[in-house]
């Protein structure tokens, strides 16, 4: 479908969307609080069919954390950017691992690395880092004086 | 061996001198055994990262590293004589390479390829699981530069070490020799 018409789509779903411009793929900001109706409507609306989730992942701006969403339809091809700002110090979203099933890893992976909790996600633990480790590495304000060696 | 001289390849150490009935060979034992060694390390397979591609297309047709002798690269460390380090040394596997090393029998030898190998590499600063360089954890024979190095510089290095071992400089033979 084109822009247009995905544009017009997600307007229904997103309450007050913030679009992002400069980007190949349309970009959306939502709230987060809204994510769970968001993602369920996103998956299962005739005509959007967002049934493939293909990357998750999270930036540190210094002031707040951005989760990205990046989803697609294996039916329509069509490709849809969600991005959402969460607060540094307690940053919480709800899963979307019973939406879409491969965001079990990568959710396990944005909180190893960035700290940010997943409500009811079925299994939230550390995946690279040993089950011991204590900090997030990825974060910007990381220090770690035994390995780290600044620049 | 027949009565002419000159009849053992050039590289051979020792000299024969024809006699009646054959020759004698006259060498040092030492030489001979370090010709042999040089000639037939068997590698360890042990590609961590992206020089590990370069690895396996050092040993693949183009750059065939079999015509030094290195033709069976074993899975197993038992029956390795040298592990090629082909990728970063990360926190965790760190205990794993130093397991694999202590598992090889002697003599052995090591060839850190690569610059994160040698030092960590790209991945000096800045990381909090990165070793920085193999040689924190085993010794190390050789080291190759490059990001990654290209095949001749990875056969550069694994002749420079067939050459170290026949001089007897690498860490195994210093070690042996009485002070």
């Amino acid at each position: 479908m084109s822009k247009e018409e995905l544009k017009s789509n997600l307007e229904e779903i997103v309450i007050s969307p913030e679009y992002e411009e400069g980007s190949e793929w349309t970009t959306v900001g939502f709230e987060s609080r809204y994510w769970n109706s968001i993602a369920l409507q996103l998956r299962h609306t005739e005509g959007l069919d967002l049934n493939y989730l293909f990357c998750l992942t999270c930036v540190d701006w210094k002031t707040h954390l951005t989760m990205v969403y990046h989803l697609t339809s294996t039916t329509h091809r069509h490709i849809v950017v969600l991005k959402s700002k969460l607060d540094r110090i307690n940053p919480e979203i709800e899963s979307v691992s019973g939406i879409w099933r491969t965001a079990e890893f990568h959710e396990r992976e944005v909180y190893d690395l960035f700290g940010v909790k997943f409500l009811h996600h079925p299994d939230l633990r550390r995946l690279f880092m040993t089950e011991e480790w204590r900090g997030w590495p990825l974060r910007k304000d990381y220090e770690d004086p035994v390995n780290m060696i600044k620049l | 061996m027949t009565e002419e001289k000159n009849i053992l390849p050039t590289q051979f150490p020792g000299e024969v001198h024809p006699t009646a009935g054959g020759g004698i060979l006259l060498t040092k034992i030492d030489e001979v055994i370090n010709w042999a060694r040089s000639n037939s390390l068997w590698p360890l397979v042990f590609g961590t990262s992206c020089c590990a591609i370069e690895m396996m297309s050092t040993a693949a047709a183009k750059y065939d590293w079999s015509r030094f002798g290195f033709e069976v690269a074993r899975a197993t460390p038992r029956q390795a004589d040298v592990i090629i380090i082909a990728g970063t040394i990360v926190n965790k596997i760190a205990p794993v390479l130093k397991r694999l090393y202590d598992q090889m029998a002697d003599p052995k030898y090591v060839i850190a390829m690569g610059a994160c190998a040698t030092s960590g590499g790209p991945f000096f600063y800045n990381t909090y699981s990165v070793v920085k360089g193999a040689d924190h954890v085993i010794p190390v024979d050789v080291y190759v530069a490059g990001c990654p190095p290209r095949p001749e510089a990875l056969l550069h290095a694994l002749i420079a070490l067939q050459e170290k071992i026949r001089s007897g400089a690498t860490r195994e033979q210093i070690k042996m020799e009485k002070p």
